[in-house]
């Protein structure tokens, strides 16, 4: 008895209308879960694009009392009154601009420098330890930098580097009498400075080690040294990428706020003194937006929000289109 | 050699500036070294500062009580806020990064990069600002969710981005093994690529991690609440944070204060640079297992 059971258990597994059907209702679950898988990745990827565009409006939203209120003139209107309901941005920008250009000026060539070494000069050990050491300088996080900036580097600015700066190249009204504390645009400068160079560094680097080594075998065995190496090969080849990456550290470096807040000292006038107190987009919001309370004022910092944006992304779009446009790997693999 | 006076039929003699040539290329790789050299230097400075003044700080009642001593709360907030906008981005950021890897090369796909790219190039005050109008404003309150969100939307890019990299890595040979098996696309995703990828996912999440850990701005827009005395537990709530605690120290001139923000700049950097630390020995290692 029981071995026909067994016998009609086995034959029914073997039914071939039962596979048929079991291996329909899998097909059923795969296609299910295909369209679900699918689905569930496309929304999350549209997900980011839906956020940056609910971001723009919403800022937008927010600033449209101040639009409205100041037009474009708030662009170039350099008084910032809270008290008397009067609005401009244009010593914010200034200092917005003045800050993050000097920050890359400086951190530009030392940031290629770093690339040069880890790609070209480093042996694989020493590139091993110094390349995880340079992007753990952008790991620090800007308030701690910024809190170190005024404690630390401010006071050391204040009273070796400005003076000296001021004794040595005080012809250029860049470099003004200094002033009594260190908080001032250089040293804001400076603290960007060290937060774009792991940016910048990190991005050349890859880009130098993507240079073919024929064209550099080349060019040494024509007899140049190592220098005109960089020079006449390296750097040509990857002109653009290193554009990109330093359009993408000046990026970072206007939309900073906290670290800026910190040391630049929260100046309301435009002066051509580095040395000098200033302010900034990104700082003024962080500065002044927790006590802000009338409709206006919130607006407004909220119109510095929609400048700030648009120079942001647009930074961010150039990087991307240099980087696409002339990307040589693209042009020359070929 | 000048132009006029090129004469191919002359014997090869060097024209007399290689040693110039060599002195300049010299300086040019001394000074790259000490770019690096420089850069590095950054780097143990402020973890020095950081160290030698914050281990002043440091006590067992520094880390686990509330205001007069120590900062407990702050990184129980931090740690909450971090927790929840991580459980948000990462199940996102990843299946974003499936998304890019399975359907690569369509217009969608290359719309969703740049704008990751550009999500990671936002500053993270407007991030701040876009859910002060978003949430607090209509609801009134300051929260750490608020908070939450916006290191999400910061940490969204990062691991969208490391793990698109990481999924580029897992051998095409898998794939094609599990479709000849007539394996479907979800299960090979989920059984195949996914546990082949799963240590740089990891990877790329905890490098979010150290990065949102250590954002300000937000905080200071959305949550901003002193450490207090009390573990709120609460995520509704304004929730004190370790970067806004620094922040407010720094702001004030009192030595005592100073001394706390070292003390929890102290915490806070040795959280991130362990973290991050950790991470890219990770990715070093699964890197090396999948090329294998």
């Amino acid at each position: 008895m029981s071995g026909t059971t067994v016998n009609q258990a086995y034959v029914a597994g073997g039914d071939p209308r039962r596979n048929a059907r079991s291996a329909k209702r899998l097909h059923r679950i795969d296609r299910i879960g295909d369209g679900l898988l699918f689905g569930l990745c496309a929304f999350a990827a549209l997900l980011s694009v839906v956020i940056l565009l609910l971001v723009s409006y919403q800022i937008v939203h927010g600033a449209s009392p101040s639009i409205s209120e100041f037009g474009l003139g708030f662009l170039t209107h350099t008084t910032w009154q809270p008290n008397f309901n009067v609005y401009g941005a244009g010593t914010l920008i200034f200092g917005t601009v003045v800050s993050s250009f000097v920050a890359l000026a400086i951190a530009g060539p030392i940031a290629v420098s770093i690339g040069l070494f880890l790609s070209l000069l480093a042996p694989k050990g020493v590139r091993g330890v110094i390349s995880p050491l340079v992007e753990m300088l952008a790991a620090i996080p800007s308030v701690i930098l910024g809190f170190w900036g005024i404690l630390v580097l401010a006071p050391f600015v204040q009273s070796d580097i400005e003076p000296w700066l001021h004794d040595t190249l005080g012809f250029i009204p860049l470099f003004g009498p200094p002033q009594t504390t260190g908080a001032s645009v250089f040293t804001a400068s400076l603290i960007l400075t060290i937060m774009i160079i792991p940016i910048v560094a990190s991005i050349s680097r890859d880009l130098f080690l993507s240079v073919p080594h024929e064209m550099q075998d080349g060019a040494s065995a024509l007899g140049a040294t190592r220098w005109e190496v960089v020079r006449g090969v390296v750097l040509p080849t990857t002109a653009s990428g290193v554009t990109a990456a330093s359009l993408l550290g000046l990026g970072r470096a206007l939309g900073e706020a906290i670290a800026v807040t910190q040391v630049i000292g929260a100046g309301s006038e435009i002066h051509a003194n580095l040395f000098e107190t200033g302010d900034t987009l990104a700082a003024r919001i962080a500065n002044q937006f927790p006590g802000a309370i009338t409709e206006m004022h919130i607006a407004s910092l909220y119109y510095l929000g929609v400048i700030l944006l648009v120079i942001g992304l647009l930074s961010n779009f150039l990087a991307q289109w240099i980087g696409r446009r002339f990307d040589y790997s693209r042009n020359v693999a070929k | 050699m000048s132009e006029a006076g090129f004469d191919p039929t002359a014997p090869l003699t060097a024209s007399g500036n290689l040693r110039r040539r060599r002195v300049v290329s010299r300086i040019a790789e001394v000074g790259a070294t000490g770019a690096a050299i420089a850069a590095v230097a950054v780097l143990g400075i402020v973890t020095y500062t950081v160290l030698s003044r914050g281990a002043k700080a440091i006590s067992l009642d520094f880390l686990f009580t509330g205001e007069p001593t120590g900062i407990g709360p702050a990184i129980l907030g931090t740690g909450l806020i971090v927790l929840v906008a991580t459980a948000i981005a990462m199940p996102i950021g990843v299946l974003t990064a499936i998304y890019l890897t399975e359907s690569s090369g369509s217009r969608v796909s290359r719309v969703v990069r740049s704008t990751l790219d550009l999500m990671n190039g936002l500053p993270s005050i407007i991030v701040g600002l876009f859910l002060f109008v978003l949430l607090v404003k209509p609801t009134q309150t300051l929260s750490g969710f608020a908070g939450a969100l916006a290191l999400a939307i910061i940490e969204l890019p990062l691991i969208a981005r490391g793990s698109q990299e990481v999924l580029l890595l897992v051998p095409n040979s898998l794939r094609e093994a599990s479709d000849a098996l007539g394996v479907s696309r979800w299960r090979s995703v989920l059984t195949v690529i996914l546990p082949t990828a799963l240590g740089g996912i990891v990877t790329s999440t905890v490098l979010a991690v150290a990065r949102a850990a250590g954002e300000t701005a937000p905080l200071l827009l959305l949550t901003p609440a002193p450490v207090g005395n009390s573990f709120n537990f609460n995520i509704f709530e304004a929730l004190p944070s370790i970067p806004f605690t620094i922040f407010t120290l720094s702001e004030e001139a009192n030595p005592e204060g100073f001394t706390r923000a070292w003390g929890a700049s102290l915490v806070l950097l040795s959280a991130i640079l362990f973290a991050s630390l950790g991470a890219r020995a990770l990715l070093a290692r699964s890197r090396a297992r999948m090329a294998r």
